[in-house]
């Protein structure tokens, strides 16, 4: 399947655990992407953010680490670090296809968002398992309700670009 | 990977701009950048070597309006062209909904163009990506060039299955709309079959 379908229960779980690890370590915003780039759920000071964007180079950045990983022959790196003189960017990969993601200033420490992270992703984990034997169980419906997309005529897409 | 969200009642899908360097991948984004509303679309990131090549990728959120009461929003990428670059550009390809070919038109790029399309075809072997079941739209781009090559010989040479092709001046802006819309059109009708 192309798709991935993030079901109600399962979203609104991933934001609680995402609030949590955002309260618990006094971080400025606590994001999921997919490993692809999309942008799965961010909790946090996003205003004035392009949300967008920070998931696509966070998952790029990731990516590109990977690589390197490769190239090294180890496995894989399971966390990343960026340090800025205000901002850090505290990374960790999900059962290989999630990355969580903490964006922290100097109100706290990388002790703690490391700590607090690595409970998070896996009770992440755990989330993003549900989710894909959910959808594995479910594919006819798309979670509430019937799938929007079934009727859709080309019409409806060209009226996109008007 | 589309990303379908029922409680947000968004859509998310990733579309690649691929070809040759210097083909004109990265002018398609700046056009749909500039000549979109800013409340349609996000920033357009450019990852850039100093020579203002394109080093990593470039994305540009958009969206695109919505169907049946759902937000489509769509994330433009460009790979790097440069022949270099391969890990790079299956980085890229990783998720892809849909790949816009920006073929450049003038003579002495075609064995350019046939060198990226074999290496896209590899690249998307490599994820066991379907090539035949891929949205996929040619772009003939450079087409107010001197010496640029017939559309109907780059046709019989670029086109693989029967995809849309669309002949653009991707600098001033001709046909890079069609060619969004094109490829939105058969990643959408994909997803509607893939849903059903």
């Amino acid at each position: 399947m192309s798709f991935l379908v993030l079901y109600g229960e399962e979203y609104e779980e991933i934001k609680r655990i995402l609030l949590q690890l955002k309260e618990e370590t006094n971080s400025r915003i606590a994001l999921i992407v997919e490993k692809n780039g999309q942008p799965i759920a961010f909790i946090g000071e996003v205003d004035g953010v392009d949300t967008t964007s920070l998931g696509s180079l966070v998952a790029g950045n990731v990516a590109a680490t990977e690589g390197l990983a490769r190239l090294l022959g180890e496995q894989g790196f399971s966390l990343i670090f960026d340090e800025g003189e205000r901002e850090n960017l505290h990374m960790t990969l999900i059962a290989s296809k999630f990355i969580l993601a903490v964006l922290f200033d100097k109100k706290t420490s990388l002790g703690l968002v490391r700590l607090r992270a690595k409970n998070a992703a896996n009770r992440l984990e755990k989330v993003f398992k549900r989710l894909e034997e959910k959808m594995e169980q479910d594919k006819e419906k798309m979670g509430e309700g019937e799938s929007p997309f079934e009727d859709i005529s080309e019409e409806d897409i060209e009226n996109l670009f008007k | 990977m589309a990303l379908l969200n029922p409680r947000q009642k968004e859509l998310i899908c990733k579309i690649v701009y691929y070809g040759p360097g210097l083909g004109g991948k990265t002018t398609n984004l700046k056009y749909i950048f500039e000549h979109t509303s800013p409340m349609s679309r996000g920033e357009l990131v450019t990852l850039n070597t100093q020579g203002d090549r394109t080093l990593y990728f470039d994305v540009l959120p958009l969206n695109l309006g919505t169907i049946k009461g759902y937000k489509i929003r769509f994330q433009l990428y460009t790979v790097p062209g440069q022949v270099f670059y391969s890990e790079s550009r299956k980085i890229i390809l990783r998720g892809v909904d849909g790949v816009v070919f920006v073929a450049d038109s003038q003579q002495e790029r075609m064995d350019a163009n046939i060198e990226s399309l074999e290496d896209l075809q590899e690249n998307l072997r490599q994820y066991d990506y379907s090539f035949a079941n891929l949205p996929y739209v040619l772009q003939l781009n450079k087409r107010d060039l001197p010496n640029i090559v017939p559309a109907e010989e780059m046709k019989k040479i670029l086109v693989l299955k029967g995809e849309p092709v669309v002949e653009a001046v991707a600098i001033r802006g001709i046909g890079v709309m069609e060619t969004l819309k094109e490829v939105s059109k058969l990643v959408l009708l994909k997803l509607k079959k893939e849903m059903k």
